[in-house]
């Protein structure tokens, strides 16, 4: 490749931006646009998987009292202690559990500023259409990411609140580690049931557009395989969706109650 | 005036090895010390701005395109030829200068177009190098087919799209050089002008299309790579803004026009639909391999074609010529077509076409094998004309396609003004009196890249130590003065018809009598009417807006005010030359087959014209004569 | 048999790069069906002119779909509502008798307008400039068949390199990304032999100068649907993928191939 005495020069105005220094590895992927992508899908896969581990975890709700070591027991009461007994006696309790909610806070914030800022490249970009635009491919979920987006970070903040940390929006009832019976009571709320809702709404819809997003930033392409990328986008939100919107209206619905 | 082609003495084979050992040299670090201007950047211009650039010389190149990758080499579909006889079918470097000359009807030089079947196989090498994507054959080496009539397979190709793949490689040549900054790139840069000092070119004058800035622009050397003059028929497979303004003003400044009416016509373009028409999309010649040509006997016919009876068609081509039926040489089938639909047997809503029909094909191989073979242009042909050629026959007429005539260029590609160049269609040099098919790329990148970077340091060699001429030099100054009197005076004159109509206008006129068929008749009757029109033109024309900013009506009007002129030149020329020769045909000159007949005795000769100080005074023929040392004068037959 | 059309044109008329510009209404009468949407162009400024309006001034060239010159935005469409079709291969059949059309020219930042429907798209060459080539100093290419080219890969090549270069990608996408054109070009010479030895510095290079013009891909598939050669989605994710083994590899210090 031939290197350039000078940034490429023809008639007609300048860059809109200049290339920033190069930092060291790995840091340089993230000063480019297709490298924060990368980084946007990584963190993206990520959380879509514990989302999706987190709903099929929650079905356990709907198995209610079981018995362990002779204990009649919730299981989702057992399963959240489990969580925080991995890896005993390798690391003491709660270790691995916090170390997985720390890589999951550093993806959830790498998502939440490489979105930011690339939506700040593109608005400077963008000289928006005096006439209407009629969008062909481009489908709700997709052209909704900067919407979608911001609800479930919301809901995240709301939802630890309301069912991990039991404050603000918590109910009075709120105690540590039992976890069933917090759920019934705080979805037992008509309006918090509601708005479990529309957020997972949210969730399922960010997720369709975000996983399929995600295969094409990462590069995996194959013409062989690629009609499964949408088709899994489908799937996984699709699962994630029905799963997740089942736990509010099966509360409603007393389907799972105390 | 007598013109010194500079062909090299001794055996035509080593020719071109003298001339480079002969030609002077300039020293590597000295090429950084001379300026070439290029103006165009086609195939021949990106290719000769990239390889002068890394030769070393400072280039600037211009284009009045928003970017060079618009040139028109773009629209090239079939191929390019090359002697590289990868079929083992008994291809030469000889048998491709040999065809290419009987081609040229023997009215090209015999040592260029020698130069040209060298170089061929250097240019897919390079082109290959650059990541042009040839169609390839499974076992990964190169493909190739049959093109034209050619009776080796000889013509690479990348799908239906052979120039626009050349031509990127060429620009994204010359773009590496752009970013190096050892080409200089002024997009949007119409040249108006070439100046000139003590008879040598100094420079161009061009004119900014997006605010009408005019500004001077000087070098040691000029090259002309602009292209042909199609357009002047108005309608032809020429993009739209395809002209002859900037070889015309250097032929007025004194560089000879040779041969302006050497035409080639392709038989196979899609007719004009109504008057609008801006131009017409030609459609790839191998469909004549499967389609057959006709039109209905009776001249009164108005059911649909294929409804019409086998007995009441007219299958012109296959019962004039049983040896070659349907594919029969481009001029030809052209001829016959134009006679047909003279004679009121033209087929569609204008009468104006002649019926290309698959039904046998597609009976006798199945509609797969046809749509395998021909579905993009079938697509292509439905999309433009909202017939399915599957079930309708298609309606095809001739367009005006490509132009032989250019200007007068020597061995070394100069013309006769010193130190200005032309190359590529602009110039009259390799394809005689007709041009074969997928040679057209072959010249401009044989020219661009192989020919020009060598010969011009010629010339250049003796100016070492000088400067180019100052910009605010009084020539300078005084061409930039006719340039901005010219748009004031287009703007000035304030009449009742847009540039486009006097196009149109002069179009009627050239496609009629300096067409396919040419008499001294019509010929006479053109000059005085073209006269007529001009005169109208410049009293007439209506130009809206102003110089400071884009107007394309500007653009058009001096485009239009120079076909003029060359569509007289061309009327001159082809009265004067009253002998038929590969695309040009005078009826009175035929054999009893209806063949062209050609006059070795009074016309082995080019013709170029030099201009006489202005428009109202004819030019004066020069002549060249053509020696054929080494191949054998034939009279064509196709029965 | 032809049948003609009226309609209502709304153009976006500009006088200039700096002057404001806003949707002009002009009726369009008799307009030939077999006319192509240039030639509806052509017709009314014909029209126009003789009422000494200034003519429109829209991008056009070849008029064959290949030179990439025209392209303005029909109806909200890039290049207009037919699938694979430059401006200048829609033709007026496709339209009804009394339709309004609003025609308005490339928006991007990276974009302006020139004059009426006409932008500078010069970015576009400086990404090629950049790094779309394969460094063959003329003189120096070996025998073509030295190299050989998997027909596939030639195949694929040349899906990628029929881009045309109009700009319709950029205009489509809500991001005013220029991806779908710098990956066309990328996958032509990377996926091609002869193009490996530059691979991962044309990506570097080629997305760079790319990400200085213009907006941050969010996989709409805008772009591939505006794009008259079908241009593939697919060569965004292989452009994605060639970068980041770029980032990896770093073959200055490396020398890996």
């Amino acid at each position: 490749m031939l290197s350039p005495t000078t940034t490429p020069q023809n008639s007609g105005e300048k860059p809109m931006r200049e290339k920033p220094r190069d930092l060291p590895f790995p840091l340089n992927i993230y000063q480019s646009a297709i490298g924060k992508k990368w980084v946007m899908a990584v963190s993206g896969l990520m959380l879509v998987g514990f989302v999706f581990a987190h709903m099929i975890g929650n079905l356990k709700i709907y198995l209610g009292q079981v018995e362990h070591n002779g204990v009649l027991d919730y299981d989702t009461d057992h399963y959240a202690e489990t969580l925080r007994n991995l890896l005993v006696p390798i690391f003491p309790e709660g270790v691995v559990l916090w170390g997985m909610r720390l890589g999951l806070l550093a993806a959830l914030l790498l998502h939440i500023h490489s979105a930011y800022t690339l939506s700040m490249l593109s608005r400077k970009s963008d000289n928006a259409y005096a006439g209407k635009r009629d969008f062909l491919a481009a489908n709700w979920a997709s052209r909704s990411m900067r919407l979608t987006g911001p609800i479930v970070a919301l809901y995240i903040v709301i939802h630890l609140a309301d069912l991990t940390l039991g404050f603000g929006i918590a109910t009075g009832e709120f105690e540590h580690g039992q976890v069933y019976e917090n759920v019934v009571h705080s979805l037992g709320r008509p309006i918090v049931a509601i708005g479990y809702i529309i957020a997972n709404i949210a969730v399922a819809v960010h997720i369709y557009h975000g996983m399929w997003s995600a295969f094409q930033s990462l590069g995996i392409n194959n013409p062989a395989y690629n009609t499964l990328r949408r088709t899994a986008a489908q799937v996984i939100s699709g699962l994630i969706l029905i799963g997740n919107v089942s736990f509010p209206i099966a509360v409603l619905t007393d389907i799972v109650s105390i | 005036m007598i013109l010194d082609s500079k062909v090299p003495s001794g055996p035509i084979q080593d020719a071109w090895d003298n001339h480079r050992f002969n030609i002077q040299l300039v020293n590597p670090s000295n090429k950084r010390r001379f300026k070439i201007i290029v103006v165009g950047t086609g195939l021949a211009g990106a290719s000769a701005s990239a390889t002068l650039a890394e030769l070393g010389y400072e280039v600037h190149a211009f284009t009045y395109h928003d970017s060079p990758r618009r040139a028109h080499s773009i629209a090239a579909q079939g191929g390019i030829n090359a002697a590289k006889n990868s079929r083992n079918d008994g291809d030469s470097v000889f048998r491709l200068f040999y065809d290419t000359v009987k081609g040229g009807d023997y009215r090209s030089r015999e040592a260029n177009v020698y130069r040209l079947a060298q170089v061929s196989n250097n240019i897919i090498d390079q082109m290959t190098a650059q990541g042009v994507p040839f169609a390839r054959e499974y076992g990964g080496l190169m493909a190739n087919r049959s093109f034209g009539g050619a009776q080796v397979s000889r013509t690479f190709y990348a799908r239906g799209q052979t120039g626009q793949q050349l031509l990127l490689g060429a620009y994204q040549q010359m773009m590496a050089q752009v970013n190096l900054g050892k080409v200089k790139l002024h997009t949007d840069q119409e040249m108006l002008e070439v100046v000139l000092k003590d008879g040598e070119a100094a420079g161009i004058v061009t004119r900014d299309l997006t605010n009408g800035q005019v500004r001077s622009h000087s070098a040691h050397a000029v090259v002309l790579a602009t292209g042909g003059y199609g357009n002047v028929f108005y309608l032809s497979t020429n993009a739209m803004a395809c002209n002859t303004t900037a070889i015309w003003r250097a032929h007025r400044k004194g560089a000879l026009f040779a041969n302006p009416c050497y035409t080639q016509i392709h038989p196979t373009c899609i007719p004009q639909a109504d008057e609008f028409q801006s131009k017409l999309t030609l459609m790839s010649e191998s469909l004549r391999n499967d389609g057959r040509i006709w039109v209905p006997r009776s001249t009164t016919e108005t059911r649909r074609a294929r409804d019409i009876p086998e007995a009441e068609r007219y299958y012109y081509l296959e019962e004039k010529y049983p040896a070659f039926g349907n594919l029969v040489p481009r001029d030809v089938a052209s001829r016959n077509a134009k006679t047909v639909v003279d004679a009121g047997q033209g087929v569609g809503p204008l009468k104006n076409g002649v019926y290309l029909d698959f039904a046998t094909a597609i009976g006798r191989d199945g509609r797969d094998a046809i749509e395998e073979r021909y579905g993009n242009l079938f697509e292509m042909y439905e999309r433009i004309t909202g017939e399915d050629p599957y079930t309708t026959p298609m309606r095809i007429y001739p367009a005006s396609h490509y132009t032989m005539g250019g200007l007068w260029v020597d061995y070394n590609l100069q013309t006769t003004i010193p130190s200005l160049y032309a190359a590529g269609e602009a110039n009259f040099s390799d394809h005689g009196a007709n041009r074969l098919g997928a040679s057209a790329l072959m010249q401009g990148l044989a020219d661009g890249y192989f020919v020009l970077p060598y010969t011009i340091g010629d010339s250049l060699s003796a100016k070492l130590g000088t400067e180019p001429l100052a910009t605010d030099d009084p020539v300078f100054k005084e061409a930039e003065k006719d340039v901005n009197d010219r748009t004031q005076r287009f703007l000035n004159i304030g009449g009742t018809k847009s540039p486009d109509y006097y196009h149109r206008e002069l179009g009627k006129i050239v496609w009629e009598h300096i067409g396919m068929g040419r008499n001294e008749a019509g010929l006479t009757q053109a000059i005085s009417e073209i006269k007529a029109i001009r005169e109208a033109f410049w009293k007439d024309v209506k130009v809206l807006g102003n110089g400071d900013s884009l107007n394309s009506s500007l653009e058009k009007v001096g485009r239009v005010a120079d076909f003029m002129e060359l569509g007289e030149l061309m009327a001159r020329d082809a009265l004067d030359r009253s002998e038929s020769c590969g695309g040009h045909f005078r009826e009175e000159s035929q054999t009893d087959e209806g063949e062209a007949l050609r006059n070795d005795d009074d016309f082995k000769h080019v013709s170029a014209w030099e201009w006489q100080g202005d428009a109202d005074t004819p030019q004066i023929k020069h002549k060249e004569e053509l020696e054929f040392e080494y191949v054998k004068l034939s009279q064509r037959s196709y029965k | 048999m032809s049948t003609e059309l009226n309609l209502t044109l709304q153009v976006w008329r500009q006088p200039g790069p700096d002057a404001p510009g806003s949707f002009v209404t002009y009726e369009a009468k008799g307009i030939p069906d077999d006319s192509s949407f240039l030639e509806m162009l052509d017709i009314v400024n014909e029209n126009l002119i003789e009422r000494d309006v200034e003519p429109i001034e829209f991008p056009h060239d070849c008029r064959e779909g290949i030179c990439g010159t025209c392209g303005v935005m029909i109806n909200g469409r890039a290049h207009g509502q037919e699938k694979a079709t430059a401006t200048c291969q829609l033709h007026m059949r496709k339209f009804n008798d009394g339709d309004t059309i609003v025609i308005e020219p490339w928006r991007a930042a990276a974009f302006p307008v020139i004059k009426d429907l006409i932008v500078d798209r010069s970015p576009m060459d400086k990404i090629i400039a950049s790094g779309g080539y394969i460094y063959a100093p003329t003189g120096t290419a070996g025998e073509a068949n030295e190299t050989l080219v998997p027909k596939e890969a030639a195949e694929s090549a040349m899906d990628a390199a029929a881009c045309i270069g109009c700009g319709a990608c950029i205009a489509a996408c809500p991001n005013s990304a220029g991806q779908l054109f710098t990956s066309a070009k990328l996958w032509h010479l990377n996926s091609l032999p002869q193009g490996q030895p530059e691979r991962f510095q044309r990506v570097e290079s080629m997305v760079h100068t790319m990400e200085q013009f213009f907006g941050a891909c969010t996989n709409h598939g805008e772009c591939a649907e505006a794009c008259p050669k079908e241009i593939s989605l697919d060569f965004i994710a292989y452009m994605n993928a060639d970068y980041m083994k770029s980032k990896i590899k770093n073959r200055a210090k490396s020398a890996q191939i």
